[in-house]
This record gives structure tokens, sequence and C-alpha cells, in this order.
């Protein structure tokens, strides 16, 4: 908002002064209206539905019917905002202690960085077990599991975005908010979620748009025999599969395509342009992102009255002091500094890590061979080759295609919302197709079930290189042209340098998701055909269904190492390579 | 004014402030401060960036603890941030979210005050300072002078006494700094404002002289208050009278006897290559160079000239005169800097001419580049990393100046053609 608009606005106010009447309501204010209150029914009809099937043990069967896809879909996306609600909930307390404590910090970092590379898929092998025996003849436990799952594809990730933004907080500020003697609840509040909210809104969109994957996959999951089917797009599609139903999978596509896009809308969107506000450059954007129903909630008068006791609360609250006592904090000081507790505090680490260790592995010895360890290894091996086989041709795909794109602004325009569409979209809905092809014209699974891996995940290398060539400096290219450095020069000596960084940071999302993906993926079902293309996904799905949780362990803890070592050994080096040459100071 | 009697509001005794080395060993950058902000007073703090002053300025306000020494508030031992003490910072420090009366609140956050009284104190302090009708925008609408004004609006609704400025008018245009000082000065003159003793952090000295009641000066390497000088002209002061011109000439000379003996005895404080180089680059110091070789100077003049000649700083000018003084191409001394035969033949030189000087020059004079030609010279391959280089001098010199000090000599003798580097090794090479 401008001086100019706030001028306006507090002059319409005096105008109208203390005659209020409804009659000023215009279109936004009904449009708003209506939006709210279609959100609330929505909201309370879906969360009664998943509380209601509590007391049925068994649960209802899935219907094939077109007609029940709206509920179903209604059903999956409130999964994902309690996951979401969950996930933003571990953020704040998660990160904040390791931001604050710098013993909390030696624990916490390191297990984030391992948590994050620990299949998400692969939780579930554990979890689901667990939780239902926790809640028998109930359906809280596999709807817990399902929550579960995506909360683990977006928490690690939000959680560690916030951690660094904590960390990052300018030092004028945090001395400004020192000196003005906040306590730590007002900084909280005043300083810190604030300054990160821009990276906390766009890596808590970027996360839910991966959910869509891990909700669908987890509403029909087998586990230890038992097969777990939660009222929900996923397990209408695996119905579909099972009854050879391919229309069905077709309106499921369809569905999901329309959730995304009022989520995108309603959802994604107006929080984007909304924590706009909080971007630290004080200087005015100019490219700032739009949302019309942002617009809409801003203009209409009738939802602002209506939000500004909510917004005066939430004031109060962010202004309560809620300052520990003196001696507390005194305390507090005289702990975080001592060098004897620090020895206590590593020591103790250092227990607790011996006593687990000492525990898995005679847990290995009983349960596994030397035989399990080169089979997991084997497979292991098989899935990396087509992770790196398919990161390969996707980037030679999308990088000239992204490239080529980005120079044309008007038409990056049109592809971008386009290309996050797609990577939101949860590509395992598509794999019915592919795999009723497979079937119909006989080809290899070994092959052929390969690229279903890289299907979700190749948009993120083009909506990070289309980013990259958009941000292309103007000069630079005008310099370019004028040089008349063309061919293959212009590639290797302007455009791929200059998009390297955003390439990297597509690829890195892209191979994670593909390893993801490789556990639905390589185990796939068309009616009674199974289809199987072998590797560490494969490996990991079938454990899980036998329910041979030491070997499914195994697999999982196989994946993670190699996600790790991949990380760090390939993508970690190369992203620091591309930030310093990248820079200009 | 009965001042010296009265009991100072803010006390350092025997400060002492020391960063760490890479080594683990203090590297002192502030000592045996004693320094006091007596009642109704704006004391200056004048010195070289990376003299110690912002850090003085944040143990006076309990930001930073001193390594040792104490630091009195009101005669009472101050352990952190203190009721009665408020900062007004280099770059504003608004939080960006808020809009200018809520900046201005978050001033009393830390008391106990309804709304309505928060709402009320507010508007007045924004009244005083002259924001009236800003009260909704957000800082990024306004432009720095406003930015500012909200900086002294929180600073003074919070009733505090004692009001410590960091620099306050150094990111602000020429115009509008001026404006913002005499509208501060009008304030205090009046006593409008709940602060009755101020100081300033500047490396401006006219800036310090026109505002200030005292000023102390501060030297490097570490900081020390070299001098202290009271400044008796009565408000409003101009720059153009005689006796404004008289102190801010003594200030200059000051600076310069310091800056000699700084440059001229390097052993006393370092080990030969190991003294840390100022910012300048190769075409600044040509630059003034032939601006003094040129009328109206013809070879010399004084500082306070050149510098409003061509409309520098004491930070920008200081660290080009004194690297021209240490190169041998100028001389500085008196608060005057004159051109030597070196300088002069350096300014009538063609390209190539200019960089046999230059190299000539820095082998002799600087240390640092004899030393690593020399390490170079002896490598085979001729190649060293930089960590070997930057290990050396940690032992010496603080991060930050570790850091520019390589810059420095990296730019110079890649001029001189002395040597090279590779950042992206990050190697040196001949």
């Amino acid at each position: 908002m401008d001086v100019l608009e706030t001028f306006v606005e507090q002059h319409a106010e005096v105008l109208s002064g203390a005659r209020w009447h409804l009659h000023q309501a215009g279109w936004q204010d009904l449009a708003a209206t209506i939006l709210v209150l279609g959100a609330l029914i929505l909201v309370g009809s879906g969360a009664h539905q998943m509380v209601a099937p509590l007391a049925a043990a068994h649960p209802l069967p899935i219907s094939l019917s077109p007609a029940a896809l709206p509920l179903y879909t209604l059903r999956t996306t409130m999964r994902m905002f309690v996951a979401i609600a969950a996930s933003l909930v571990f953020t704040f307390t998660y990160a904040t202690l390791a931001a604050k404590s710098r013993r909390a910090e030696m624990v916490l970092i390191p297990l984030l960085d391992v948590l994050q590379s620990v299949p998400v898929l692969g939780y579930l092998a554990f979890t689901v077990p667990f939780l239902i025996s926790a809640f028998p003849d109930s359906q809280l436990g596999p709807e817990l599991a399902a929550i579960f799952a995506i909360f683990t594809s977006q928490a690690w990730n939000m959680a560690f975005g916030f951690y660094q933004s904590l960390r990052t907080v300018p030092r004028d500020l945090d001395e400004a908010s020192r000196s003005l003697r906040l306590s730590a609840w007002q900084r909280f509040w005043r300083l810190e979620v604030p300054f990160a909210m821009p990276g906390l809104v766009w890596n808590t969109m970027m996360s839910m748009s991966a959910g869509w994957f891990f909700v669908v996959a987890s509403e029909a999951i087998t586990v230890d025999g038992r097969q777990i089917k939660l009222p929900g797009v996923g397990a209408y599609v695996a119905q579909a599969i099972r009854e050879h139903d391919l229309a069905a999978v077709g309106w499921a596509i369809v569905a999901m395509g329309v959730a995304i896009l009022v989520y995108d809308q309603m959802v994604f969107r107006p929080l984007v342009a909304w924590s706009e506000q909080f971007q630290f450059a004080t200087t005015p954007v100019l490219l700032r992102p739009r949302s019309w129903v942002l617009n809409l909630f801003q203009r209409s008068r009738l939802l602002r009255r209506a939000a500004r006791p909510v917004a005066a609360g939430v004031k109060t609250a962010a202004r309560a002091r809620l300052a520990f006592p003196a001696g507390v904090h005194r305390l507090g000081h005289r702990l975080s500094g001592s060098r004897s507790a620090d020895i206590i505090w590593i020591g103790l680490l250092l227990g607790v890590l011996g006593y687990v260790l000492v525990e898995l592995l005679g847990f290995a010895r009983v349960a596994l061979a030397w035989r399990d360890v080169a089979v997991a290894a084997r497979s292991g091996a098989l899935t990396l080759l087509r992770v790196v086989v398919l990161v390969a041709v996707a980037t030679a795909v999308w990088v000239p295609t992204g490239i080529a794109v980005g120079l044309r602004p008007r038409l990056a325009q049109k592809v971008q919302p386009v290309a996050q569409f797609l990577a939101a979209f949860p590509a395992n809905l598509l794999f019915p197709v592919v795999v009723f092809l497979i079937v119909r014209l006989n080809l290899a699974p070994a092959i052929w079930l390969s690229p279903l891996m890289i299907l979700g995940a190749q948009w993120y290398i083009l909506f990070n290189v289309i980013a990259g060539a958009s941000a292309f400096p103007p000069d630079l290219r005008e310099a370019t042209a004028s040089l008349r450095i063309r061919g293959w020069r212009w590639w290797r000596d302007i455009m791929l340098p200059g998009i390297f960084p955003y390439y990297v940071t597509g690829a890195i999302t892209a191979c994670g998701g593909a390893w993801n993906a490789s556990i639905v993926s390589e185990v796939v079902r068309w009616g009674p055909t199974k289809l199987t293309a072998g590797g560490l996904g494969a490996y990991i799905a079938r454990m899980t269904e036998t329910g041979d949780f030491p070997r499914a362990a195994l697999g999982i803890a196989v994946m993670s190492a190699l996600v790790i070592a991949m990380n760090r050994l390939l993508w970690r080096p190369l992203y620091v390579f591309a930030e310093r040459r990248a820079r200009l100071d | 004014m009965n001042s010296q009697s009265e009991r100072p509001l803010i006390e350092l005794r025997k400060v002492c402030m020391d960063f760490a080395k890479p080594s683990g060993e203090p590297l002192p950058v502030l000592a045996d401060i004693d320094l006091a902000l007596r009642a109704r007073e704006i004391l200056g703090l004048l010195g070289r960036s990376g003299a110690g002053k912002s850090t003085l300025l944040r143990i006076a306000a309990g930001l930073v603890r001193p390594t040792s020494g104490q630091v009195y508030h009101r005669s009472m031992p101050l352990t952190g941030p203190s009721e009665g003490i408020a900062v007004v910072f280099q770059t504003f420090a608004l939080f960006p979210w808020l809009t200018v009366i809520e900046n201005v609140e978050t001033g009393l956050d830390a008391f106990a005050l309804t709304g309505r009284e928060r709402r009320e104190r507010a508007e007045s302090a924004i009244d005083l300072i002259g924001l009236d009708g800003f009260q909704g925008a957000y800082p990024r609408e306004l432009s720095g002078g406003m930015r500012q004004r909200v900086g002294f609006a929180r600073a003074i609704v919070t009733g505090s006494s004692v009001l410590l400025m960091d620099e306050p008018f150094s990111a602000l245009d020429v115009l509008t700094a001026e404006t913002l000082r005499t509208d501060f000065i009008d304030l205090w003159q009046e006593q409008e404002i709940p602060t009755t003793s101020a100081l300033l952090v500047t490396h401006n000295i006219e800036e310090a002289v026109l505002m200030c009641d005292r000023i102390a000066i501060l030297s490097s390497n570490p900081g020390r208050v070299a001098a202290e000088i009271p400044v008796s002209l009565a408000h409003p002061r101009n720059r153009l009278d005689d006796a404004f011109r008289t102190v801010v000439d003594d200030i200059y000379a000051l600076l310069t006897s310091r800056a000699v003996v700084f440059s001229a005895a390097p052993g006393q404080l370092h080990s030969g290559f190991a003294r840390p180089l100022a910012r300048a680059s190769v075409s600044q110091m040509s630059g003034l160079l032939e601006t003094l070789a040129g009328a109206p100077y013809h070879g010399r003049s004084g500082l306070r000239e050149i510098a409003r000649a061509l409309g520098l700083q004491v930070d920008d000018l200081f660290p080009l005169a004194e690297s021209l003084h240490m190169l041998g191409f100028a001389e500085l001394s008196d608060g005057a800097v004159r051109l030597t035969p070196a300088g002069r033949m350096f300014v009538h030189g063609g390209t190539g001419e200019r960089k046999r000087l230059f190299r000539e020059h820095l082998l002799e004079f600087v240390p640092l580049s004899a030393h690593i030609r020399r390490v170079l010279e002896e490598r085979g391959g001729h190649r060293a990393p930089r960590v070997r280089f930057e290990s050396e001098l940690e032992d010496h010199l603080t991060r930050r100046d570790v850091e520019r000090t390589l810059r420095v000599v990296t730019g110079w003798a890649r001029y001189a053609e002395l040597f090279g580097y590779d950042d992206r090794a990050q190697e040196f090479h001949i």
C-alpha cells in the first residue's frame, strides 16, 4: 500500500464517519465473503468426515463413481493441511531450539540433515504398524500415518530454512531489539518470525506442492500384508488399478488437477504475495507476485473490518512480554557459557550414541546376513544408475528448453505457472496410464518403468532453469549480443554459467524426488499384473509389504546413505562452486 | 556550566576489548579507554574506520561486554541494555514490516503500558520529530532522512536520558544530513527531548565540530583516546567562521601527526610485513596525485581544502593520503599533503613508467608485497596458497584487517605486475 492509498482510505473512513452501513459492501465484499464461507464449510465437512469413521472398524469400500471424487479430493486436501499445521509447529520449536542453544544445535542440525535424506515413503514401513497398533479398531492409525508421511516430506526443509533465517537476522535489527530490551517472546514475533516469513512461506508452499505425491502414495499402501485404504484420491486410483478402470484413473487426474489449481490460486499465490511485505530489502520492489484473491481480501472493506479484532489480538499477543524471571535468565546464561557443562553434555551424547550403535549392531547381527547387505547394495547401484541417467536425460532436455523459454519474458510468464503446476501434480496418478501402455505393448519393465521416477521430478529442473534465464542480467545479454557471441561459445561462456546455480538447485530437488519416487515406481500393478523393475525402491517396497522390517530398514539405510553421499560429494561442491563463480564482489 | 562536578551518566574505566585470533590469542581492539559522558553535553567520538568507535558505543550501550574494565550508568555497573539508554543506528535498524508508528511503539514494548498510553506517547514523539502524517507509512516508502527520523523517534519515545548515536547521518545525502543535524541541535538546545547527554560516533570532522561540546579522538590499532578537544563555540555554529575553521584544522593536524607516527614507525607496532593496509586503489591514488600536481595546488594542499574540493570524507581521504605517504609518493604532515619528487615523476610518466615506478616503491616500502614475491620466487611452480599468508597475518591483525590487507596488496601487485592471484584456486602466482 503506498502513501497515497493510505491517505485515500483514511479519507473515506472520515467521510462515512460513525454511520457505517452495509450498503457500502460492493462486489468485492460479496465475493470475499463467499470465499470465506465456502472455505469454512469445506473444512468443516472434511474434518467431520475424517473423524466420523473412527468408530467403524472396517473402512468403507472405495467407490469408483466420479461423483464420489470431490469428497475424496477434499479428504486428501484435509490431510495436507493437518500435516502442514504439524510441520509449522515442529518448525517453530525445533528450529528455534537449534538456533538458540549451542548444545541443542550440535545434535539437532546433523539429525535434521539425516532425517531429510531418508526416503519419505520409507518412514511408512515403521509408522503404519506402530500407529495401527496404537489405535486398534479405528481409522485413526492409518490416517495419522498418512499425515505423518506428508509431515516428513515438509517438516525437515521448513525447519532447516527457518533455522537458517534465525541465524542470519541482520545485525543492526538484532542490536536494536536488544537495546530496546524486547523479551525473547517479543523478539520472536516482532523480529525473527517476520524476518523469516518470506522464506518460510515459500518453503512451506513448495513443500506442500511436493506433498501431493506422498499423500496420494500413502493413502493406499500395503504394510506387513495389511492393505491400507484411506478414502482419498490415492485410494481411488488404487481401486481403479485393481479393477483396471482407465476411465476412473482419468477422472482422478482431472480431480487432482482441479484441486491443485484451486490450491494454487486460493492458498499458494495469496500467501506468497502477502509475505512480500516482510521482504527485508527496504527498497521498493518492482516485480511483486500478484494474487487476485489477496487483492480481493485486502480491498474488501467488510472483511478488513471483520479481520481487525483478529489482527489486534495477534498484535497484543506478540507484544506480551512473557519474560523469564531474571534468576532463570542468569542461570541459563551461566550454564550456556560453562565449560564443564559442555563436557558433561558431550559425554552424554557420546554415551547415547554408543548405546544406540551397540543395540543396532546386535539387532542387525541377529536379523541380517552379509548376503542381505550385498543384495541391498546391488539394488542400490541399479537405482543409482537409473537416477543418474534420468537426471542427465532430463537435464539435456529441459536446460535448453528452460533457457529458450526464460529468455522470452512473455513466454516465461505463461510457461512458469504450468511448470510449477506440473511439479506439484502427483505423478503417481499418471503411473497407471504408463503401466497400461507397457502391459499393452509388452515392453521390458526394467527399462520402461524407469522414466516414472523422473516423471514428476523433472519439472523442478525446468522451472528453476526458467527462473535462472529470466533473472539473467539484461545488460550482460546486450553486451553478449553486441560482441556477437553465438553458437557453442554462447552456451559455454555465457548462458550455462549464468543459470548454473539455479540448475543445481533444481537438480538437487529433482534427484531427491527421483529417489523418493523409486519406492512406488519400481513395482507397479495393473489389475492382476505386477511389473517389477528391480532396484532399491522395489526392494524396500517388497520388504515393507511382507513386513520384513530388518530388511526394509536396511534398504532405507542404504538409500539414505546414497542420498547423503550424492549430496555431499556431488551437489554441495557444485553448489559452492556455482555460488562463488557467479558472485561479482 | 557546572557539569564537571556532577556524576557522569556513563563512565568507562580502563575498558579493554580483545577479539580472538584464530590461534585463540587475544588481539586488542580497544585499550585502556577512560571516558565519561557528562550531564548536558554532546560528546563526539572521532576516529578512523576500524578504530573501534562503534565497538566502544556498543560497550556503552550494554550491547557488548568489554574484555576487561568497568562501565557505569549513573554510578551503577552496566550489565546489559538498560532503561535510560537509547541507541540510534547508522543503518536506521527499522523493522521493515512495521509501519512508522508501530516502529516507534517498539520502543515502548519493554514497558508495561496500556495500548492507549503507548499510542499517545508514540504520537507525541512522532509529532516532536517531525513525522506527522507518516504514521501509516512503511519504512521502504520513506526517504533515508525520514527513516532516520523514525530511528530518532524510537529512541526518544523511551524517555532515555542518554542517547548513543552511531554515525547517524553518514548514510544520508549531504543536504538531508545537514537538516537532520540542525533539527536535532534545535531540539537539544530547547530541551524538548528527554535526552540530557549524547554520544556521537562519527568519522566526519566537520560534523563533530558542528554538534559536539567535546570531542574525543580515537587512534587505531588498538583504539585509544589520543586526545580530548573541548569545543566551546555557541550554537548555531557556522562552518565559515574563523573559530570553527581553526578547530577543524587543529583536528586535521592532530590526525595527520598520529597518522605519520603510525606510518613511520611500523616496526614498533607490527613486525614488518604485518602492517595493515588501508583501502586505497591505484586509480584513486593516481587521481589524488594528479589533482595535487595541478592548479591551484601545485604540489601542496591542506587536507581540509582538498577534502572539500574533492567532496571526500576523512574516511575516504586518509587511507589515500596515508597510502601515498607510505609508498613515498606524497608526504603527510601538519594537516597538509605534499607531492614528493617520486610522486611528481609518477604523475608525468606514461603507463609503463608509472608501473615501473610503482613496482619499485611497492617492493621497497611495502614489506608484505616483497615477502609474497620472495616466497613465490622460492617455490617450485611459483605458486603459493593464500591461506599461508592469511595465517601469518592473522597472528597480528583481525580477520577483517587481514581480508582487506590481502585484497589491497593484491590490487597493487596486479597493477605493478609483481604477482597475480587466482581466486578460484585461492593461490598467488607469478
